[in-house]
């Protein structure tokens, strides 16, 4: 029996009236703004599903999606790989550990647009020392002018900010394996890399989901940072979904297509999220009907 | 199988300032059930993973049979080690989890698939978890995990012993004494030596051919079931074995007597003067409640006069708890014998054993 307790509706409420107003009306309102078409003073067309055609025929959109897709990929296939073998390369016990955990962090802390400006001095040829540093050495080296020194430098710059994120993640997954394991796999005579594949990888699975999550969305809607360093150049280089979309809704002010765009974008991580999330969990959710069968059997 | 030998191992966590593990030398036989009994912290566990190489100790070393294996790592060592919580590789399947062992081989020591096959045939056989075989490990039970664990043990052929480190703590009650029986008949189909470390009395009892009780990081007595019962070493196996555990009274002697609190005891034999601290100690079993009142038919004026505190029923007999003056006192009564009125406790005299400084006074010291 549930007993219905009228009152909690007042604790929910302030939160309701929050989500509300921060998400689903702004949602609703730019769901509106895609299907119409405004010429100024407040005038607003019914034009249906247009813009959505427009936008997803536009060569424009398909080049900032690409490049977004590589970056994340990019991002994703140095991140990961580099967090884990960080995090295993971490102390687990001992005056290391705070050492080690506090420099993880340090990235995390500072904010997005600050990271942009430092990167944006650190690679500068004339004064930066990883530019003044790597002319100096003869290396053809200018962000502001290649397309693959700016991809590069980008991708500096997110691996410094965020593989640390991994790390922690994948840290606290580590920790968690009871030393029994380890002192089972040498009984058992395993290689060092038996170790990592069979006890300390599906121990951390549950936490590489949320990494691989976390840092597909986040790169994927990458904006600051690209926007600080090149604002979107050389030419339309580093131009992503996000930086593109500002410019068509306040560069521009084409709402309609703007809004179009967003909600495309919005379906787009809102998929492929869902991909990585049901291919990464997938053995989860074999194992757990298996209880169920085992369950019934015995 | 090997015999395995500790000569003066002794291990320190703190580099020399605390002894987990005081020196000790023995030797446990091929083939034989030993169970390591002691409370939580007395060293057992230390000394098992000494024994299996997961531990280095600080000194000492130890041999399989005459080789000496102190130096070498735990893979090299052969030996199976089962633990409190089952450990298996989640992402494998039951066979292959029992297969992992012997996949692990490299250079001469490797294994052919088929003999993999054959022998993880075998313990799954054995160990009855054919219905499991093609199962991924994850989401199984805590019984048939731990016998997973042990299969890894199993199938080995070579191994030198299998270390249990209290295998039975996570496994229901009513499944315990399944698998404990299943141990025995492994051990005696196998003879594997097995060593098996547990804070439980009736699990070491039940287990074990012989039981070594550790206390503080040394061995306070090692003896088959029925001596640790008939003449506990010092008191502590006294108090630890047994349910309750022996009673134990500060005693003064006097030739072929013990005086307790002003009432003599009279003993089955002549003491000389013994110097220390005095006990007499007297299993809850052997000792008898008599007295007036009721309808016991005892004489009155026969033993000790004592007050009944509490009468705790456990099904096959009662457990009376009694003072004696300043000192409390367990008494098995069997189910239909009543509490007389004014009780009294009788001591069975050849059951007595008197201790100096917790330390048994043998027959055989005069």
């Amino acid at each position: 029996m549930k007993t219905w307790n009228n009152k909690a509706w007042f604790f929910v409420l302030p939160v309701l009236l929050l989500v509300a107003f921060s998400a689903i009306i702004p949602l609703m309102t730019v769901v509106n703004y895609s299907v119409q078409d405004s010429f100024g003073n407040n005038e607003f067309y019914w034009v249906g599903l247009e813009w959505f055609q427009e936008v997803l025929a536009s060569e424009r959109f398909h080049n900032s999606l690409m490049r977004n897709l590589l970056f994340s990929a990019i991002i994703l296939l140095i991140e990961i790989p580099l967090g884990i073998a960080v995090a295993l390369a971490m102390p687990r016990r001992g005056w290391g550990v705070s050492v080690c955990l506090v420099l993880m962090a340090l990235p995390l802390l500072i904010p997005w647009n600050v990271v942009g400006t430092i990167w944006q001095v650190f690679a500068r040829v004339d004064i930066g020392l990883l530019g003044h540093t790597l002319t100096a050495l003869g290396v053809d080296y200018n962000y502001t002018q290649d397309t693959f020194d700016a991809w590069v430098t980008l991708i500096l710059m997110d691996v410094w900010h965020w593989t640390s994120l991994v790390v922690l993640l994948c840290y606290s997954g580590l920790v968690s394996i009871p030393d029994a394991y380890y002192q089972a796999a040498r009984i058992d005579g395993a290689s060092r890399w038996a170790v990592f594949r069979h006890i300390q990888l599906p121990k951390m699975r549950r936490v590489l989901v949320i990494a691989v999550l976390l840092r597909f969305m986040d790169s994927f809607m990458i904006y600051t940072e690209p926007f600080v360093v090149t604002g979107g150049g050389p030419g339309n280089a580093t131009t992503f979904l996000s930086i593109d979309l500002v410019q068509m809704a306040i560069g521009q002010f084409d709402l309609g297509p703007a809004a179009a765009m967003s909600l495309i974008y919005f379906l787009i991580i809102l998929v492929i999220s869902w991909v990585f999330y049901t291919v990464m969990t997938h053995q989860d959710s074999e194992s757990v009907t298996d209880n169920r069968q085992g369950g019934g059997q015995s | 199988m090997a015999k395995i030998t500790l000569n003066n191992i002794a291990h320190s966590y703190d580099g020399g300032a605390n002894y987990a593990l005081k020196p000790l030398s023995h030797a446990w036989h091929d083939g034989g059930a030993y169970a390591l009994l002691g409370p939580s912290g007395c060293g057992k566990t230390t000394l098992l993973n000494v024994i299996s190489g997961l531990l280095q100790p600080s000194e000492g070393q130890l041999f399989f049979d005459d080789v000496d294996v102190s130096a070498l790592p735990t893979e090299r060592r052969n030996i199976a080690q089962v633990f409190q919580f089952p450990v298996l590789y989640d992402t494998m399947t039951v066979a292959e989890n029992l297969a992992f062992p012997l996949r692990n081989r490299r250079g001469t020591d490797k294994l052919a698939a088929a003999d993999i096959q054959q022998r993880v045939q075998q313990a799954i056989t054995l160990l009855g978890l054919e219905v499991l075989a093609n199962r991924k490990a994850r989401g199984l039970s805590a019984d048939d995990k731990q016998k997973i664990s042990l299969g890894r043990g199993l199938v080995r052929t070579d191994v030198n012993a299998i270390l249990f480190d209290e295998p039975l703590t996570v496994i229901d009650p009513h499944l315990k004494w399944q698998l404990r029986t299943q141990l025995k008949q492994i051990h005696r189909q196998f003879g594997h030596t097995m060593i098996y470390v547990t804070h439980d009395q009736t699990e070491a009892l039940t287990f074990a051919d012989k039981v070594v009780v550790m206390l503080a990081g040394e061995v306070v007595q090692m003896g088959t079931p029925q001596e640790l019962f008939d003449a506990p070493r010092h008191t502590f196996v006294g108090r630890f074995i047994g349910s309750p555990g022996m009673n134990i009274l500060p005693c003064e002697l006097q030739g072929a007597e013990a005086i307790i609190d002003g009432y003599a005891v009279a003993l089955a034999r002549e003491y000389p003067a013994l110097a220390g601290v005095i006990e007499l100690g007297i299993r809850p079993e052997f000792v008898r409640l008599a007295g007036t009142g009721g309808d016991t038919g005892a004489q009155s004026g026969e033993g000790l006069p004592v007050q009944i505190v509490g009468v705790e029923d456990v099904g096959r007999h009662r457990i009376a708890r009694a003072r004696l003056h300043s000192h409390t006192l367990d008494i098995i009564v069997p189910e239909h014998q009543p509490i007389p009125a004014q009780p009294r406790v009788v001591f069975d005299q050849s059951r007595i054993c008197i201790y100096q400084n917790s330390q048994l006074v043998s027959w055989e010291d005069d």
